[in-house]
């Protein structure tokens, strides 16, 4: 018994000990790097066919650059947003990451955790730097240094069925107005259709309702204004007012019910189950709600319409400025000199043409503008080639505590929760604490 | 990190050698080796751990600090302020406060109710205490997930027996009056297996001799369970008590599937809340604050409730 319980003991120390050179070893172990270069390329893309055009894209590199290696990194949304700070600062950063431009990726280029890209993409004449619409360039740019490397531009716009425009009697071609908005959303509502898919689980599909109110009842003086704390802030009359016209819709119940627990795919599957007239979407939403569709078919591309988001009358926006992303890849600082190579590469002319053909992306190299065949990316194209000012998502563009509360409240707002006078007073609180 | 790791292996353990020594024990000063060998692994972990990330969050809770780097802009207790004139932060404390009294009123009875019938040599109770184990078992993000689609409006099970009953389908999780509850009804299914699991076993260890003295002398069943099996019982209530206050301050994973903390801050927690507000808004100085929060109430309730309630137990 008692031998048994030595012999117990010593195995026991002899587990300990072993347990503590383990940890020692893989305490020195985590510096050591493999002899070829492997890049760590983090992205959120969930859609299989989109991810299948990358990974031809990165064989193609691979195959012709022997001894590097492109490792993708795929993080969800959400938890990419919660993790990025912390992983910047860990010896696991990723080489390159999406990123949506804005208060956010200026917020990490001062930090010293990113590339200042300014230097490789001017280099040899800004061979590099030309290869892109300048546009982009400069909207990725602050105070002189390049944040990310450009990659694709958005816009938001609306989108409908057809099939359930005409069963409920509305030309959609007459929409040009907020009150020609309204009227039709009444007109479907009264047909028995929902007329709007909304997802107020995630917030920020409803941001974009808020946003373009503000931008067309205010115009980029105003906004701007609010932005630099000049002025009255967001307290601008005009934004107050965007913010009752917002919930002046909330009161028809235009959206499906429970869409405030809804997510956003959930929301396109609303669309592309034929469950809903209208969304306001993204660009590429034609593809997205096949994706998302019960049936994953979803809608036929020529039973979807789009038109702009509608100007109100009397307001200093006009009905070409358009509010969408401007995304890039940025660069962590300790990304080995290949990172910018494969960056190059896979943002060139040649690869941007084969996304845009996949409906993926509206293209910002130039000379890949022909690869948008799909005719309703092509209309967005079309849009924000002729845009009159083209503002980056306010959630993205006002850093990531402002932004959050101008999720919240567009949805407080739109769902009679709260005031518009309420509503633009916590985002000017939000923004001065930020300020301070 | 040697030179670190030898510093804090020799400084605490000084305490006990001295302490040893004042008291000439001769168990202890036997154990002396012992100590100066498995000490220093369990103190290191421990601080690298557990000390050293509560004084972390100490320190970055008086910080404006977005996480970059490190903290410079000082701001004193205005974390704090910002916290207790927060909305949904009121909310997350008053959400603590019920989902600990919930757990209290209605899981623990059921769990009692439960276990009585569960704790005799029956056929086929095996089975039953498996089934009603079951939502324990399940992780927590499962279980949000899966009464994600229970409570969905369009295709869950609700919708389904709403149609069925020919009324309007209630989106219970999209209406801020009502998803607290249907969070609540969540956390008692999964939690009131564990607590009956340990009422089974507190029921086992029961002198079975004074019940049936009790019967002999014509206790009625409820007597019998009112005056004999509850007050023997008493430790395990204690403790099951003790495991849902502290289980329900910390009650995080089950919400974010479900609710995510929405709508309009309806369902937000303290732990969803710092999440929510603190890490996603890149506001690391004001989670900060929301875990100190969290932490002193924890160790006060914890604590607090030991000296006073389970002091025999």
């Amino acid at each position: 018994m008692f031998d048994n319980l030595r012999a117990k003991a010593l195995l026991r120390s002899r587990f300990i000990a072993r347990s503590a050179a383990t940890g020692l070893a893989l305490l020195i172990a985590a510096g050591s790097a493999a002899a070829d270069t492997t890049i760590k390329w983090m992205h959120l893309e969930i859609d299989p066919n989109y991810l299948a055009v990358w990974q031809k894209i990165v064989g193609k590199y691979e195959a012709e650059h022997p001894g590097v290696k492109v490792e993708m990194q795929f993080l969800e949304n959400e938890a990419f947003k919660a993790k990025l700070p912390t992983l910047l600062q860990s010896s696991d950063a990723p080489d390159l990451f999406y990123s949506w431009g804005g208060g956010v990726l200026k917020q990490q280029l001062a930090t010293g955790a990113l590339l200042d890209l300014s230097e490789a993409m001017n280099a040899k004449d800004g061979a590099w730097v030309k290869s892109y619409n300048p546009a982009s360039v400069k909207g990725l740019s602050y105070d002189g240094k390049i944040g990310a490397v450009p990659y694709s531009v958005g816009t938001v716009s609306f989108f409908y069925n057809k099939a359930l425009f005409a069963k409920a009697g509305v030309d959609a071609t007459t929409i040009k107005t907020w009150d020609d908005f309204l009227a039709a959303v009444k007109k479907i509502k009264d047909a028995g259709i929902v007329p709007i898919a909304g997802g107020g689980g995630e917030k920020w599909p409803i941001h974009f309702y808020w946003s373009y109110l503000v931008m067309r009842d205010g115009g980029q003086k105003v906004f701007d204004a609010a932005k630099n704390g000049q002025g009255e802030g967001f307290k601008d009359p005009s934004i107050i007012k965007a913010g009752e016209q917002l919930a002046e819709l909330g009161k028809l119940e235009p959206f499906q019910p429970g869409y405030l627990g809804a997510t956003w795919p959930q929301t396109l599957g609303v669309f592309g189950d034929g469950k809903a007239a209208m969304i306001l979407g993204f660009q590429n939403t034609e593809a997205n709600q096949r994706t998302n569709a019960g049936d994953k078919k979803g809608l036929s591309g020529d039973n979807i319409g789009r038109f702009a988001f509608p100007a109100v009358a009397g307001g200093a926006g006009a009905v070409t400025d358009t509010l969408g992303g401007l995304n890039g890849w940025a660069v962590t600082k300790k990304a080995p000199p290949e990172t910018l190579d494969f960056l190059a590469y896979l943002t060139n002319a040649e690869n941007e043409r084969a996304m845009a053909k996949a409906g993926m992306i509206i293209p910002v190299a130039v000379g890949a503008e022909d690869g948008v065949t799909n005719p309703l990316l092509h209309e967005s194209a079309e849009q924000l080639a002729h845009s009159t000012w083209h503002q980056n998502f306010f959630d993205q563009d006002l850093g990531p505590s402002v932004g959050r509360v101008v999720n919240d409240v567009s949805v407080a707002i739109v769902s009679g929760q709260m005031s518009s006078e309420d509503g633009a007073q916590q985002i000017q609180d939000a923004f001065e604490q930020d300020q301070f | 990190m040697a030179n670190v790791s030898a510093a804090t292996a020799v400084r605490p353990l000084r305490v006990p050698a001295t302490a040893s020594a004042r008291r000439k024990h001769p168990a202890v000063s036997g154990r002396l080796p012992v100590l100066l060998l498995f000490l220093p692994p369990a103190l290191l972990l421990f601080s690298v751990f557990v000390i050293l990330p509560m004084g972390e969050a100490a320190w970055y809770s008086l910080y404006k600090w977005d996480g970059y780097g490190l903290p410079t802009q000082y701001v004193g207790m205005r974390n704090f302020e910002l916290l207790f004139k927060n909305g949904a932060f009121l909310t997350a404390l008053k959400n603590n406060a019920m989902i600990m009294i919930i757990s209290i009123i209605i899981q623990i009875p059921l769990a009692i109710w439960l276990a009585m019938m569960l704790a005799h040599r029956i056929a086929g109770v095996v089975l039953f205490r498996l089934i009603f184990f079951l939502p324990y078992v399940l992780a927590d993000v499962a279980a949000g997930l899966i009464w994600r689609f229970v409570y969905d409006g369009d295709y869950g099970l609700f919708a389904s027996i709403a149609h069925l009953l020919g009324v309007e389908t209630p989106y219970v999780l999209a209406d801020k009056d009502l998803a607290m509850y249907a969070v609540l009804g969540v956390i008692v299914w999964k939690y009131f297996g564990f607590h009956m699991m340990l009422f089974i076993a507190g029921l086992q260890s029961l002198d079975k001799s004074v019940l049936e003295a009790a019967e002999i002398d014509g206790a009625s069943g409820w007597q019998r369970f009112r005056y004999i099996t509850l007050p023997l019982l008493g430790s395990t209530v204690r403790l099951s008590v003790f495991f849902a206050v502290v289980g329900s301050l910390q009650l995080f994973d089950l919400i974010m599937p479900l609710t995510g903390g929405g709508p309009f801050n309806a369902t937000q927690t303290m732990v969803t809340f710092l999440f929510n507000f603190g890490v996603a808004r890149m506001q690391v100085g004001l989670g900060s604050a929301v875990g100190v929060v969290l932490f002193l109430i924890c160790v006060t309730l914890a604590f607090g409730y030991k000296r006073i309630f389970m002091r025999h137990d």
